[in-house]
């Protein structure tokens, strides 16, 4: 089956990247953008089987190691067939 | 004394570290491969700078797990000397050795230069042959520098005297214009609580010789021997 | 489908006589695998049939040189068992297309280059060109260059010690990215890219392999997958972690006696790390496609051979040492695949899961294409661009404003804005690294150093070829001997337009002859080098642009120079002979608007000279410090050696000359030096005795820089301010 992580900067600590991304794009002309963060897709696959325990796993995984969970923030999602 | 000089895959400044401690201060020095765990015999560890694992999804991540790193771990915890140096400073806060962790650079580039930091703590391992409030001259060199904690902790952190080094001007003042990369209060390096863990952003190891431009990285590596050698001798005594 | 000979040839780019010439040496058709292969080896970025038979004009030989053009890289002697490993390459058509990844991806190259020879990389260094910096395209391409060969140079924990940024409107279209690499190694420990020895195993080692790089290859096969149509990429992506568990596994290999023989997979990859190992060998190579690691799905045998993924070796190892070559790439976690064996019949077979699906001899493929002989006219437009009229040159009672502007051109500004973003001390063996005339590195266990430099010729090379090539070569020499290096070799990356064109290729002609004589007469061989053709958009083509690497050696670290003034109360003194030239000089582009007049006269003989003159002054502790006059002419020079020193200077110029080619002439063979006064004499000396021209100038200190010529003041201005304008234009530019 097929997952997805998605980590971004936890709420309050600076983003530098989002920032700059943020500056960029009212330099387009897209002035009314604001809240830019910038994060990370982890799109993994796992065996098929129970979506709860891949969830728990997931959740595991980013405890662990895909997300730094003193500045970052993740979700983790099992990905319908046709994603 | 004797040293471990950690090798991760990636790792570039374990041959400044080596050089350092080997060549200019006489020290045995050996370095250890990430995969081998044996570090009875050794004084002190040195976590080099560099991209381990090539800085992949965070600097450190992925470095942090291992195996000599749980030797690391433990080693530390029953007091043993550990410095991290750029990377490995990264790699510490990753294995929570030492608290924060860190960010790009602010202003979003790579920085090499030779900055200006004050010594903010004489009462540690790695400091106390420094004046209060002495300004080194050290290298830098890093892209993710921009180190970041929490209010709190970092009140207890000030609190506690584990700020050891902070970025400033030439004639040590603390100011956002001297600081390379936006790290929270000017922060280059710091202690643990138990004071035996240290990590820091600039690299002494490259400033030991005055042919390459200055020695002022000495002081940190001298006092860091010193103390062992202090240890070992009052060891013997008992 | 069966298409006839000359369409077939069209869809590998190659002529109807070089199809003809292919039906000669194999005696056959070549099926399409087999003209796939052709397509690529002939090409010109891999067989140099346009370039070859003009290079061998270079002179390339010398007492310590110990491999020249014709391996991975060249190798010069620099004593103490010791030689230096160096070559250039360019990577200007990837990083035009994406600047990043071109730019990693140039380094990861030459990188592989250095350490295919046995050799450990220990520096690196960089010429960029683009267009006007105004243009946010050329912002954009330039920052992506310098981040790309940043992220890769530092990753690698190599460090980048010096090189050169110029702009100019040619390279809008058509960014040039020369980057070189220097490495050190015992004589003993020399590999070579040569098969050897019938049965010995053919080692793919590194990255797996994909279809990288092949967005732009023709094949012939009009029957490629949808898979292939579909996939195929443009850009080729870089992984510099990768190369680096590459470098020390590879490293770690040559401790052993397993190899025989091995080869960095560059342009056209498998296949080019095959035939040439094999051609150089005068053996054969039998390799099996269905054995080479992957990344991709459904690639056919063409794809496999002509893929340029990134970060993969080929080593020819000894039989029976298979395990340990695979012992030491799984320390390091990674691929070592047994892909084939040498043989004795000169061909290089290609299988698919056993079955023969190509078969040419290995010399055909890389030693073979025809060479190209074509026209060189010189420009019905080369006199006009010659010509100049000094006199409607607006003149100045004070120059200082003059000064300023050229200080911030951003060919002349400081370049910390780029060499901030890469390492420069990583090994701790930096004795002066960016900001100076050259780098120099201390080598490792002995009291001695190289130094090393990059140069081009500014634009001077449009107005003549042949000086400004000269020119080139003369002017990195002279860097380095402004260090306290004798230059030893050197390494060339000839950047052109379009060769078919007659006038680009008289252009190119008249560099290489140009290059030739000036290497002949300061007595520095080619050691190795490169060609990049085809730079050029349909509006145009760039410059003429030869860029020369070179090394020199550092007897006595003790005795080495950098370009500021360093001791207050030092006099200044000018080795060489000022002129009344003003061609070519970034003075007439920026009151102009055009690069034109003719360009200064390069005397050798006298050039060779002064650079011994300032070598032998160094060396006798006599010279404090010395910087070249280049860029911007003698007035940058002074302003250069204040700012870099933080101090200022009273000058007072010799009469005769026109103020403006006075402070701005780029005429080459002038250095300037500071010395004690106590000292001044046994320079001057010196200088009778060599039959070189030495005029003091003044004396250093204060905060001034004073520029006077008999009681008329030319420039006057405080150093803060050359300061804030040499350090900061860059950055201003850039932050917009």
């Amino acid at each position: 089956m097929k997952a997805q992580v998605l980590i971004t900067p936890k709420k309050g600590i600076a983003d530098p990247q989002g920032t700059a991304v943020e500056q960029a794009l009212h330099a387009l002309g897209f002035a009314d953008v604001r809240a830019v963060r910038v994060g990370k897709v982890i799109d993994l696959e796992l065996p098929e089987g129970d979506r709860e325990a891949a969830l728990a796993a997931l959740t595991h995984m980013s405890e662990q190691l895909l997300a730094n969970t003193n500045i970052e923030q993740y979700t983790c999602m099992i990905l319908d067939e046709d994603a | 004394m004797k040293f471990a000089v950690a090798v991760f895959p990636g790792s570039n400044c374990d041959v400044d570290a080596y050089r350092a401690l080997h060549d200019v201060l006489g020290q045995k020095v050996e370095y250890l491969w990430h995969r081998e765990t044996d570090l009875s015999g050794f004084d002190g560890v040195i976590l080099p700078g560099g991209f381990s694992y090539g800085d992949y999804l965070r600097p450190g991540a992925i470095a942090r797990f291992s195996p000599l790193m749980t030797s690391v771990m433990r080693f530390a915890r029953d007091g043993g000397i550990v410095i991290g140096v750029c990377n490995g400073f990264q790699l510490l806060t990753e294995a929570g050795l030492l608290p924060g962790a860190f960010l790009r650079n602010r202003d979003l580039m790579f920085v090499c230069d030779t900055v200006s930091v004050r010594v903010e703590n004489t009462d540690t391992v790695f400091t106390h042959r420094c004046q209060a409030g002495q300004v080194l001259r050290l290298p830098i060199a890093h892209g993710d520098g921009n180190y970041t904690v929490d209010p709190a902790t970092l009140a207890g952190m000030e609190q506690r005297g584990q700020v050891i080094l902070r970025y400033c001007s030439p004639d040590g003042t603390v100011d956002e214009a001297h600081n390379p990369n936006g790290s929270v209060a000017n922060i280059a390096g710091i202690i643990n609580e138990q004071g035996n863990v240290a990590g820091m952003m600039p690299h002494p190891e490259r400033a030991v010789e005055n042919l390459l431009g200055g020695t002022d990285g000495l002081f940190i590596l001298q006092s860091m021997v010193h103390e062992l050698e202090r240890r070992q001798h009052e060891t013997c005594r008992c | 489908m069966k298409l006839a000979g000359a369409e077939r040839a069209e869809r590998v780019c190659l002529t109807g006589a070089e199809y003809a010439r292919i039906l000669e040496l194999i005696g056959r058709e070549p099926v399409d695998l087999e003209l796939d292969l052709f397509g690529v080896m002939w090409s010109e970025h891999c067989s140099y049939k346009t370039s070859r038979p003009l290079l061998r004009l270079f002179p390339t030989t010398g007492p310590a040189v110990l491999q020249g053009p014709g391996e991975n890289a060249g190798i010069v002697d620099i004593g103490d068992g010791l030689a230096v490993v160096m070559k250039v390459e360019s990577h200007n058509h990837p990083s035009a297309v994406e600047p990043y990844q071109g730019a990693a991806t140039g380094s990861g190259g030459i990188i592989r280059d250095i350490f295919t020879m046995g050799a450990r990389p220990v520096a690196m260094l960089d010429s960029l060109r683009f267009g006007d910096l105004r243009e946010v395209r050329q912002r954009s391409l330039f920052r992506g260059v310098v981040k790309g060969i940043g992220d890769y140079d530092n990753c690698m924990g190599i460090p980048t010690v010096a090189g050169e940024v110029a702009f100019d409107d040619s390279y809008a279209g058509n960014c040039l990215v020369n980057a070189m690499c220097v490495g050190i190694i015992r004589h003993g420990d020399i590999k070579r890219g040569v098969a050897a020895g019938a049965g010995n195993p053919v080692i793919l080692v590194g990255a797996t392999t994909g279809r990288d790089g092949m967005g732009g290859a023709s094949f012939a096969s009009v029957d490629l997958t949808a898979a292939s149509q579909e996939r195929k990429s443009a850009v080729q992506v870089g992984d510099p972690f990768l190369e680096k568990l590459l470098l020390e596994a590879c490293l770690e290999l040559f401790e052993t006696d397993a190899v025989v023989g091995i080869q960095d997979l560059g342009a056209a990859g498998l296949t080019s790390a095959s035939c040439e190992t094999a051609a150089r060998g005068g053996v054969g190579i039998d390799l099996d496609v269905a054995l080479v690691p992957r990344r991709e799905e459904g690639m056919v045998p063409a794809e496999v051979m002509i893929s340029e993924s990134q970060e993969r070796m080929l080593v020819i190892a000894r039989q029976g040492h298979e395990g340990e070559v695979r012992r030491i790439f799984d320390k390091w976690g990674l691929n070592a695949a047994v892909i084939g064996r040498v043989t004795d019949d000169g061909m290089l077979t290609i299988r698919n899961e056993g079955t023969i699906v190509g078969q040419v001899p290995a010399k055909a493929l890389a030693e073979q294409a025809p060479p190209r002989y074509p026209e060189a006219v010189r420009p019905a437009w080369q006199d006009d661009l010659v010509s100049l009229d000094v006199t409607r040159l607006s003149q100045q009672d004070d120059w200082t404003e003059t000064l300023m502007a050229l200080l911030g051109t951003p060919t002349i500004a400081s370049k910390e804005w780029v060499y901030h973003q890469y390492d420069s001390v990583v090994r701790t063996n930096t004795v002066i690294g960016p900001g100076s005339d050259a780098a120099v590195l201390r080598v490792d266990g002995t009291g001695h150093g190289i130094a090393l430099t990059i140069d081009g010729p500014g634009r001077m090379c449009l107005l003549d070829p042949a000086m400004g090539a000269a020119m080139a070569v003369a002017e990195a020499a002279r860097n380095l001997v402004c260090s306290g290096a004798k230059p030893l070799a050197l390494t060339d990356c000839l950047n052109f337009g379009n060769p078919e064109k007659p006038e680009v290729f008289w252009q190119f002609s008249q560099a290489v002859k140009g290059m030739s004589d000036a290497c002949q007469k300061l007595g520095i061989p080619v050691i190795s080098g490169n060609v990049s053709f085809y730079n050029e958009t349909s509006a145009s083509a760039i410059v003429p642009t030869p860029v020369v690497g070179m090394v020199g050696v550092v007897e006595d670290l003790v005795h080495i120079c950098r370009q500021g003034f360093c001791e207050p109360d030092s006099i200044v003194v000018l080795l060489g002979e000022n002129t009344d030239e003003l061609g070519g000089s970034e003075y007439v582009r920026l009151a102009t608007g055009r690069t034109a007049g003719r360009v200064p006269l390069l005397d050798l003989e006298r050039e060779r000279k002064v650079q011994e003159l300032c070598l032998t002054g160094i060396c006798r502790g006599l010279i404090r410090s010395a910087h070249d006059v280049s860029d911007g002419g003698l007035a940058v020079t002074l302003a250069e050696c204040c700012v870099s020193g933080q101090m200022g200077a009273h000058l007072s110029l010799p009469v005769g000359i026109r103020p403006d080619a006075l402070l701005f002439g780029e005429a080459p063979s002038r250095i300037i030096v500071t010395v004690g006064a106590g000292d001044l004499a046994a320079l001057m000396d010196t200088a009778v005795e060599m039959g070189v021209p030495l005029t003091v100038l003044g004396t250093t200190g204060g905060t001034l820089l004073d520029i006077n010529v008999s009681d008329k003041s030319l420039v006057h201005v405080p150093i803060v301010d050359l300061a804030a304008v040499w350090h900061g234009s860059l950055s201003q530019v850039m932050n917009v």
